[in-house]
Parts: structure tokens; C-alpha cells; sequence
């Protein structure tokens, strides 16, 4: 099975609901491919390809659509479910950089201090502690856990710099979720993904979303809060060389705060997970 | 005093104001504005304080200013004693802070137009787009160069002033439009300069200079 093959086989948001229009036809791309997304609603909403209807489920506040007759089903979030917490849709942001790149980079945490200076990090709280990754095997999916870190502001609730705790999940190649302590609420945890659509290979649209508890800020605080976390990124996304992730090892020497990018580059490579990815230089 | 912006953090215009209002340490609030993807300028409530439907806004003492030049002009008179932001004593240097003024919507329509395209996906005409921000940017090295030349570091003088606000957000930007500053060697220096200014704030896609060290960092 080549990589694309293998991408085919799985789900991708490609609209989110909120902005479905009527009359209105969206053409995109995913893995390559022109489609269009139709429809002013939930139930109204087509996805085609070429004059051919893809299926099409709606999730987590997004158009999700496969190209395969057989895919694997799309991740759950159990926490969607959960009454009380904000759902938040934060729009699309166009990347030109590999969709694994972009996943890869959600995972790191090192990089908060220098990137995200004064609100996921700040120096000289650099250290990334001893933390946790295994792989879910009833699942399939990378998990981190045990993930401590110094952050100023760590969400749009929070009152000033906290000892933030972390989980993160990779439930599908170009999907992560992350969990993280919520301010306002102590016993339960702020739920932030990222759901990447794959344009091709080297480009991206990458939809963020969020399920917080949270019920002082604006909608819009908290999607610009993620917003600018977000495009704090884009820029060092897109200069990150190779453009696609090298996910043989030996190309690149990690360190022991790499560890869930090892364990995610190593899951991609077992299961053929090579769109957007080197194989060998 | 009450100064509010209607602030979108990801555009470059409403950066503009945050600059130099951090850059003189005037104190003002923001209101979030979700311009994307909410399209919340466009909405009923913001039309009514701009019918333009662009941001940023700002009220200062129940005046509204809708047009960032107004504002960088208002900030830098009501709060730069040394008029050197602002130069009102001398007319030539007014005149081109002014000239740079109008410059910086050219900027604005071509490399914020190509930024907003690659980041959002807006609909644009790229190739007119490119082919201006082109024609910007060499203008701009060319204008640095001559300035170089005859011993200033700033676009109108010596010093600083808004024209050099204005201009520096969408040239900075450029590379989020994919429109790298290898061939802009003036405009680099002139960008680093700017960025080591005290007070000098950060936005997404702008990063803060790095400090070569502590022996720098004891020095600030």
C-alpha cells in the first residue's frame, strides 16, 4: 500500500458546520484531490470528488469526509459528549508545511518558552521534565502522560503562571488531541486538538478546536487566545527542512524531550502512515 | 483617559496601534474582535461603529478613529512631549512621514492582501498582489539604501516616527505570504533595528530578537 493509500483510508475535516452557506459551494483539497463541499447544514451537507459523492459524517463542530469505502472509523472524543463545557471551532489556518510536520509540532512542549514566550513558556523554566509514552494498544493510538511545565499563562482562564499537567493523545496520523489542567476547574481537565486536513503532501489546512471549561472569556478571546498560539507556529513550520518529516531513524538525533515525537514517527512508519513523510534520503 | 481598541491579534493594522502604543507605554483596553472565522467586523453592531467594516477601531475619550494613520497620529501627538513620533516642527519631515503614511497602504493591499490568501485563504488576485508587493519592497530597499548613505537608520531621519510604524508590521509579515527578505538587505537591518527598540512588542509571525546571553540581558 503506498502512503496515499494508506492516507485514503482514514477521516478529514474539510468545512466547519458553522460556516456551511446555502447556494454556496467550498472547493478544497484533500490528499491531493479537488473536492467540494455543498449544503447548509448537518443534514444538507454533501462532500464530492470528480462528480462523486464521498461519505460524509459531521463532528465535533466539522465536516469530516474519506475517500475509502472502508475507512477506519473517525477517533472519539469522549469529552465532546460532557455537558458544560465550551465547544470552540477556531476557523482554518493554511500551512505550507508537511500535516505530520504540524502534528509533530502540537506534541512538543520544549519549544513553549521560545516560541510561545510569556504564555505556554518562559525562560528560564525550560526544562522538560521526565514525562511518560506508550502506546495505546487497544486503541492504536500514541499516548504521553505525566507531562508537567511552567506556564505564565496557560489558558485564557487562568490568573497568572501555573504548573500546567498535560496528556496528549495521536488517535489518527493527522489528528492530536491534548488535555491540560483547566484553571477554573481543577478535578477536570481543558480538551484542545487539532484536526489537520492534508492538501497534499507539503500543505495544509489545519482546524483547531477546543472543548473548555470556561464561562468568563468571549468566544472571540478564546479563539484568538488559540489563534495566536497557533500562527505563533506557522512561521517556524514553514521553514522546518526537509519539508517532509523524516521518519526513519538515524536522520535526525533526538533528545529525551523528543520522546513522544520519537513514539509518534515510530507508529507512523509501523503502520505506512508515509503521506507527507520522508522515507529515505 | 479611556482608550479601547476593537483588536484582532493575527492583523497586522491593528498590530500597528499595539506597537506604538507599547513602544510610548500608553495604557489602553481591547476588545476582541472574531474576524476570523466569525466575520464578527462585518456584523451589525461593529458596522454601526464602522461602516467601512474594517478594523482596527478605536475609541479615545468617545472619538472613534477607523483609519490606523489617524490613530498612529492621535497616539504619537497626545503622548510623545519630544515630538520626534510625530515631527510637527519640521515641515519637510512631515511631509514625508506623511508620504510614508500612503506608502503603507500599498503594503497593506498587496503583502496583507497575500498574507491573508496564504494564511486564510482569502480570494485575491495573487499575481498583482506578488507583482506589487514587489514593486513595494524595492522601493522600500531602495529608499533605505539612500538614507543609509547619507548616515540615517530610519525611514524620514534619525530618529524613529510613525512612518516607521506603519511600514513595519506587513514588511516584516512577508514571509508569512511566502515573500522571504534574502533580497532586502536594508529592509532586514532596518526590521532588526526597529525590533530592538525598548518596549518593543511581538506578534504572531514577528518574533522577539534573541539575546546573544546573559551579559546582554544584564545590560537591559
Amino acid at each position: 500500500m503506498t502512503g496515499l493509500e494508506h492516507a485514503q483510508k482514514y477521516w478529514y475535516p474539510v468545512a466547519m458546520l458553522g460556516e456551511l452557506n446555502d447556494g454556496q459551494t467550498k472547493n478544497t483539497q484533500l490528499l491531493g484531490t479537488e473536492i467540494s463541499v455543498c449544503g447548509s447544514n448537518e443534514e444538507s451537507v454533501t462532500v464530492s470528488s470528480a462528480g462523486q459523492l464521498l461519505a460524509v459524517q459531521c463532528q465535533y463542530d466539522h465536516v469530516w469526509t474519506t475517500f475509502s469505502d472502508d475507512p477506519y472509523p473517525l477517533f472519539a472524543i469522549p469529552e465532546a459528549e460532557e455537558p458544560g463545557r465550551r465547544f470552540v471551532p477556531c476557523g482554518v489556518v493554511r500551512v505550507s508545511c508537511s500535516p505530520l510536520r504540524a502534528v509533530e509540532n502540537f506534541l512538543d512542549i520544549a519549544h513553549f518558552p521560545f516560541v510561545h514566550t510569556g504564555v505556554l513558556g518562559a525562560e528560564p523554566h525550560t526544562e522538560v521534565y521526565k514525562y511518560d509514552v506508550q502506546i495505546d494498544e487497544k486503541h492504536d493510538e500514541v499516548f504521553a502522560t505525566n507531562i508537567r511545565f511552567f506556564q505564565p499563562q496557560a489558558s485564557k482562564s487562568a490568573e497568572g503562571s501555573i504548573e500546567t499537567e498535560y496528556i496528549y493523545r495521536v488517535p489518527a496520523p493527522m489528528a492530536a488531541i491534548l488535555y491540560k489542567t483547566c484553571p477554573p476547574k481543577p478535578e477536570a481537565m481543558d480538551v484542545i486538538t487539532l484536526f489537520v486536513q492534508p492538501i497534499d503532501e507539503e500543505t495544509c489546512d489545519v482546524w483547531p478546536w477546543m472543548a473548555l471549561y470556561d464561562d468568563t472569556s468571549t468566544m472571540a478571546d478564546l479563539i484568538q487566545f488559540q489563534q495566536l498560539i497557533f500562527v505563533q507556529d506557522r512561521s517556524i513550520l514553514e521553514n522546518q527542512l526537509p519539508r517532509k518529516l523524516p521518519i526513519d531513524p538515524g536522520h535526525e538525533i533526538p533528545t529525551k524531550a523528543d520522546l513522544t515525537s520519537i513514539a509518534y514517527r515510530r507508529w507512523l512508519k509501523k503502520r505506512g502512515a508515509y503521506y507527507g513523510a520522508l522515507e529515505k534520503i | 483617559m479611556s482608550i479601547t481598541l476593537y483588536n484582532y491579534v493575527l492583523s497586522g493594522n491593528c498590530y500597528k496601534v499595539r506597537l506604538l502604543a507599547n513602544l510610548l507605554n500608553i495604557k489602553y483596553e481591547t476588545v476582541a474582535i472574531d474576524f476570523h472565522p466569525g466575520k464578527e467586523h462585518q456584523s451589525e453592531p461593529l458596522l454601526k461603529l464602522n461602516p467601512a467594516g474594517t478594523l482596527p477601531i478605536l475609541v479615545a475619550n468617545g472619538q472613534v478613529f477607523t483609519e490606523t494613520q489617524a490613530m498612529l497620529v492621535w497616539l504619537a501627538q497626545q503622548h510623545d512631549p519630544s515630538c520626534s513620533w510625530w515631527p510637527i516642527n519640521n515641515a519637510n519631515q512631515l511631509a514625508a512621514v506623511v508620504q510614508w503614511l500612503g506608502f503603507s497602504s500599498r503594503l497593506s493591499a498587496t503583502i496583507g492582501e497575500l498574507r491573508l490568501h496564504s494564511m486564510l485563504n482569502n480570494t485575491i488576485n495573487i499575481d498583482s498582489a506578488q507583482h506589487g508587493a514587489k514593486i513595494c519592497l524595492r522601493e522600500l530597499e531602495s529608499h533605505l539604501t539612500e538614507q543609509r548613505i547619507i548616515g540615517q537608520q530610519w525611514l524620514t531621519g534619525d530618529q524613529p516616527t510613525i512612518a516607521d510604524v506603519a511600514c513595519f508590521p506587513y514588511t516584516a509579515l512577508s514571509p508569512d505570504a511566502g515573500i522571504e527578505h534574502d533580497e532586502y538587505p536594508l529592509i532586514r537591518g532596518w526590521l532588526h533595528a526597529l525590533r530592538s527598540l525598548d518596549n518593543f512588542l511581538t506578534m504572531p509571525g514577528i518574533h522577539e530578537l534573541h539575546e546573544l546571553g546573559s551579559t546582554i540581558r544584564d545590560k537591559t
